[in-house]
């Protein structure tokens, strides 16, 4: 935590006059399901990458592939593993609903508590800004 | 060269904001301040202005249009009445509280119901705990005057908040009085040119207005407004000074009215304080030592300054134009202020509260005479009969 500013200090109005200043806040932090990246599966369609709300998929953008999230900004909304084709395809097979820990999944939802132990090092941030 | 013309009170505005030429007005049209949005409608229609003039449908817009175009980094004006402040309402706090030195007038009209269009102070009144600073007017010349003194007070480094400037519904707004209308160049070098401090439209410097604010520092930005309503008193009378060397003038926080040897006084604001200086003088006329202090700055409330005008005195009146309902007495907001800054200041005299004037119920002459001598009779006593009179109601 940082330490907080007194009135003096901050800008007037609640403005803030710096661009990009979202990647201050890791709202990673609001998350209960944590996406798993199933690497095999990964067809690199980039959907995932298309639809999340923040910029949370991670891209190595030289071999056009989806690498991982990053969980520093990943709220685990879940919306990369309902668009993922790979997923839908296992489901229409299996006919059966989205198991949050099928391995034959690209994207799994597991329950954040499940990864406690695990620590920080899970976490990548990428320096966009 | 400055010239006298016959105005009414909301064509006084509009002929201010024409020498101001904001570079946004945003504005509906509600009863009786509709006259100023119509003048300066033809304003832009003739080509008299470089204004962009957003026609809205709804007050809420209006104010929201002004808070995003002062954001933007533009010099913006509006105007409203009563029901149109009302439905403003929560983009009013946004204004003070995204620091928008917008300039507004606010021709007071009783806010209803049962739905009513004339003048009483219940309008404004809602508004005093917004974070805007608010004048009063006691005539179209001084509606005009004031227009103009708030653009520099809200654009005012250590203040930027917005301003309202109060004339009295259809007593002051329709009536056609003798104005004194500036040379244009005059007024243009009073204002200056606009120099937005954040602009969001510097792209060089991108920046965000109004995000989300939690328990973290929501209270130090409240802290800040606290700040600059400090600072807005001391920048009110610097540009007065200024505004009065320059146009001959004689605007301070409020004015005193053969107030300096007087026994006992009435504190009336807008078009009732010109009523009650004619009643001062013909009591003076007969030897009674009777004053009127007639407030022009209402926010920030300057306690200090009233208390030490009013201390020599033995009882005071306070006419109030609205009621602040269940409040202690059923009194008005005007009364409540002063009592408190009276007592926080160890002054005790006997003060009396007259509501008057509701959805613009005339106030006569003899009424405030009535008033004066009651007072006088306070004085005597050395207490007030009844705290709270509601003068010229039917029983």
């Amino acid at each position: 935590m940082t330490q907080l500013k007194g009135w003096r200090e901050i800008p007037i109005g609640g403005m803030i006059l710096a661009a990009g200043s979202a990647v201050e806040y890791r709202t990673g932090g609001w998350r209960a399901f944590r996406p798993v990246f199933g690497e095999t599966a990964c067809i690199h369609c980039m959907q995932c990458w298309l639809f999340c709300p923040d910029s949370s998929i991670l891209v190595d953008v030289e071999n056009e592939n989806m690498t991982g999230f990053d969980l520093a900004y990943c709220k685990g909304c879940g919306i990369c593993a309902s668009v993922c084709p790979v997923n839908a395809k296992v489901m229409r097979e299996t006919g059966e609903a989205l198991k949050r820990d099928d391995s034959r999944l690209c994207i799994r939802m597991v329950e954040e508590g499940k990864f406690k132990e695990q620590g920080d090092e899970q976490i990548r941030s990428t320096d966009w800004r | 060269m400055s010239k006298f013309e016959a105005l009414t009170g909301d064509n006084a505005v509009a002929m201010a904001m024409r020498q101001i030429n904001p570079d946004v007005v945003a504005a509906y049209p509600i009863t009786p301040q509709t006259e100023t949005v119509e003048f300066f409608a033809e304003y832009v229609a003739d080509g008299l202005v470089d204004t962009e003039f957003v026609c809205v449908e709804s007050e809420h817009s209006a104010m929201s249009a002004c808070v995003g175009a002062s954001a933007a980094g533009a010099r913006v004006m509006t105007a409203t009445s009563a029901n149109g402040l009302a439905l403003m309402w929560e983009i009013v706090y946004i204004a003070a509280s995204l620091r928008c030195p917008i300039v507004m007038s606010v021709v007071n009209r009783a806010l209803s119901g049962p739905i009513n269009i004339h003048c009483d102070h219940s309008d404004v009144m809602g508004m005093r705990d917004s974070g805007w600073i608010i004048l009063f007017s006691e005539s179209g010349q001084e509606a005009y005057d004031n227009t103009i003194q708030a653009v520099r007070i809200a654009e005012h480094p250590d203040v930027l908040l917005p301003v309202a400037v109060c004339q009295d519904g259809f007593i002051t707004s329709h009536a056609m009085e003798r104005v004194e209308v500036y040379d244009d160049s005059d007024v243009k070098a009073f204002v200056g040119a606009y120099g937005p401090r954040w602009p969001l439209l510097d792209l060089e410097h991108p920046k965000t207005y109004g995000p989300l604010d939690f328990y973290d520092y929501y209270y130090e930005h409240k802290r800040q407004q606290v700040e600059a309503m400090e600072h807005a008193q001391g920048v009110i009378l610097e540009m007065a000074e200024e505004f009065n060397r320059k146009f001959n003038r004689d605007y301070g926080l409020f004015e005193p009215y053969r107030l300096e040897d007087a026994e006992v006084a009435v504190i009336a604001a807008n078009s009732t304080a010109g009523t009650a200086k004619v009643v001062v003088d013909a009591l003076r006329a007969e030897g009674l030592k009777v004053g009127l202090l007639k407030p022009r700055v209402f926010r920030p409330f300057p306690a200090q300054e009233l208390v030490d005008a009013l201390r020599h005195l033995k009882a005071v009146a306070v006419m109030d134009r609205s009621i602040s309902f269940g409040a202690m007495d059923n009194a008005g907001p005007l009364y409540l202020e002063l009592v408190a800054a009276l007592a926080a200041h160890s002054v005790h005299m006997p003060v009396a509260d007259y509501v008057y004037g509701l959805g613009g119920r005339d106030i006569r002459p003899g009424e405030v005479e009535r008033v004066f001598r009651q007072t006088l009779e306070m004085a005597e006593t050395g207490q007030a009969a009844r705290r709270v009179t509601y003068l010229g109601v039917r029983e």
